[in-house]
């Protein structure tokens, strides 16, 4: 918040005119009224039982039932459907944090050492920005079933903990927030080169950390095709794929449209969640890889 | 691309730099393979070893002894991607994708862009609660988002039923620019965001004699900011360009509202259509070619601003 502080106190020059502060303000509402009615409409539908959702009013809340809603969804099919939040925190947390971890020691080694190949190994990494994930799906199925690895938690698992994205900005990120001097100085002081990554550096790059597990973990909780294309066993999936199936049965089972929405909302929580309280970090650590 | 913000009060020298670096080669030889193995070896094993077979697959091909005969796969060359070229499904496809990418993109961008650059300017108030609205969508995944606004486009149980009874948005004519809003609701706030980012790292100095001079936001924006944050602006444009290009989720979870979305409607449908067949070479012949086709387009929209800017 500093920076925008700054900049209003700052402001000497010519007041804005009324008028288009006036349209300003309207593109805001109308724009907020976009992004908000849908997630609105979700939140108040999912508190409705299904003789309401189709009677009342679509925006407006009926008899409040969400926390009943959430006891059905519960005990249908013996909880799958938190057997995939489960699935999916695991996939998500477990997969950003690795991928964060590894992500960072590379970019830190390409930023702070100079060793043979590495502008081309640099190279390939960027390479790797550039293909999409779901490009890769296909090609990784056929990997994993030469190796009759399909439909196992580490088929999506281990697809997920590589960011190539996450290597180049923790690359841009250690150049310029980790002195050469601070290394060399650890060094002088006795503490190996492995030591002085966890106990300096990581201290010095948190924000850059933050930002690509943040990627990361979105990037692994959104993903679709991969265990789309991996799994067969319910049990295993993440909880973007359950909704998925459950959704294309909403015409053979009627009664699966409440679980779908209440479902719907309970998945989104935890992304919310993770970007509220990491904030402060991801608007700085985004900036970094935006400017260059 | 390459210039990299130096933080104030870290000095540069070049010259003790380089002079250390090459003594620190050799000596940590063991470092530097335990800092880069980890990532290496992963990045081969599920970047490039899959890229390698998909292509070795997409040379292969099935025969079969007789029509009931064992199948067995056979060295052919080239024979998938002489398919995939005759393929109209395929190449309909790319051009449906592309059309949807040449509307969408601008109006996501353009979108994202103007709503970064009034949160930046002093003409708004409230601007923490606009960027976490404008932002939250960004936190529903694509195939949640496509199951909520199917609801909303539904002619019986949408909110809008004043709209939505009279409009058919899930018909074969209008099925594609309700995907693509469903996908401009999703990550105009990523964007934004981006832009925003950029937008915040502008020393203020910079524009404040025009202030000064008495220039008006919008000339402001025009003549300096926006030529200051290019490299933010194409970046959003490549991430774009090739989430287009391999648009699946949203238009997989319409196809149980509609059947105007068919199992050939983007390239990555009909993939995963002909994949499970299975037509495993075919399949992994249009990957490629895919791929390769969304790698030359980003290349092209990055040498293309790249040139523009010098």
């Amino acid at each position: 918040m500093s920076a925008t502080t700054t900049r209003v106190k700052k402001n000497h020059g010519p007041r804005e005119s009324l008028f288009s502060r006036a349209g300003a303000m309207l593109v805001m509402a109308i724009c907020t009224f976009y992004f908000l009615v849908p997630i609105w409409w979700l939140f108040v539908a999912a508190t409705k039982d299904r003789a309401d959702f189709t009677t009342s009013a679509p925006l407006w809340f009926a008899d409040f039932n969400l926390v009943e809603n959430i006891v059905n969804l519960a005990n249908y099919r013996d909880g799958l459907f938190f057997q995939w939040m489960l699935n999916s925190i695991l996939y998500a947390g477990a997969g950003a944090a690795v991928a964060t971890l590894f992500a960072t020691m590379m970019g830190y080694a390409l930023a702070k050492y100079d060793f043979r190949g590495r502008e081309t190994l640099f190279n390939v990494v960027l390479g790797g920005v550039l293909v999409p994930a779901t490009a890769l799906a296909l090609p990784l199925f056929l990997v994993f079933s030469q190796v009759g690895a399909t439909n196992t938690f580490w088929s999506v698992f281990l697809p997920s903990i590589v960011s190539p994205f996450g290597v180049y900005l923790a690359r841009i990120y250690a150049t310029s927030s980790v002195p050469d001097e601070l290394v060399e100085a650890a060094r002088i002081d006795g503490s190996g080169e492995v030591r002085t990554f966890f106990t300096v550096a990581t201290r010095l790059m948190t924000p850059a950390m933050v930002t690509i597990f943040l990627f990361q973990f979105v990037t692994i909780w959104n993903n679709f095709f991969l265990p789309l294309i991996m799994l067969r066993d319910e049990k295993l999936f993440p909880v973007t794929l359950g909704l998925y199936i459950w959704n294309s049965q909403v015409n053979q089972i009627p009664e699966i449209r409440a679980y779908v929405i209440i479902g719907a909302l309970l998945s989104i929580i935890p992304l919310i969640i993770a970007f509220l309280s990491l904030q402060r970090f991801w608007r700085s650590g985004l900036g970094t890889g935006a400017l260059k | 691309m390459t210039t990299d913000i130096a933080k104030p009060g870290t000095p540069t020298k070049a010259v003790t730099k380089k002079v250390r670096r090459a003594t620190k080669a050799t000596k940590n030889r063991g470092a530097v393979l335990f800092f880069i193995a980890p990532f290496s070896i992963l990045f081969a094993l599920f970047y490039i070893v899959p890229i390698l077979v998909a292509i070795y697959q997409s040379m292969l091909t099935v025969e079969r002894e007789g029509t009931f005969g064992k199948p067995t796969e056979v060295f052919g060359g080239f024979v998938q991607y002489a398919r995939v070229f005759q393929d109209d499904a395929f190449w309909s496809s790319i051009l449906r994708v592309l059309s949807f990418g040449v509307v969408q993109v601008p109006i996501m961008l353009g979108l994202a862009l103007l709503l970064a650059l009034l949160l930046d300017s002093p003409l708004v108030k409230g601007k923490r609660f606009f960027r976490l609205a404008f932002f939250a969508p960004y936190a529903v995944p694509g195939v949640i988002a496509a199951v909520m606004w199917g609801f909303l486009y539904s002619p019986k149980l949408s909110p809008f039923t004043a709209i939505t009874s009279e409009i058919n948005f899930l018909g074969a004519d209008l099925v594609l620019w309700a995907i693509a809003n469903v996908v401009t609701w999703v990550f105009v706030g990523y964007n934004m965001i981006i832009i925003y980012s950029a937008l915040l790292a502008i020393p203020s100095e910079i524009y404040e004699a025009a202030r000064l001079d008495g220039a008006s936001q919008a000339r402001i924006a025009w003549s300096i900011k926006i030529p200051l944050i290019t490299p933010a602006i194409t970046l959003t444009a490549i991430f774009s360009i090739i989430g287009t290009l391999q648009l699946l989720a949203e238009p997989q979870v319409f196809k149980s509202f509609t059947s105007a979305v068919t199992s050939t409607f983007t390239p990555n449908l009909l993939i995963y259509s002909t994949a499970s067949v299975p037509n495993v070479n075919l399949a992994a012949a249009f990957s490629v070619v895919l791929a390769l086709f969304t790698f030359a387009l980003s290349f092209t929209v990055l040498k293309f601003t790249q040139r523009k800017a010098d």
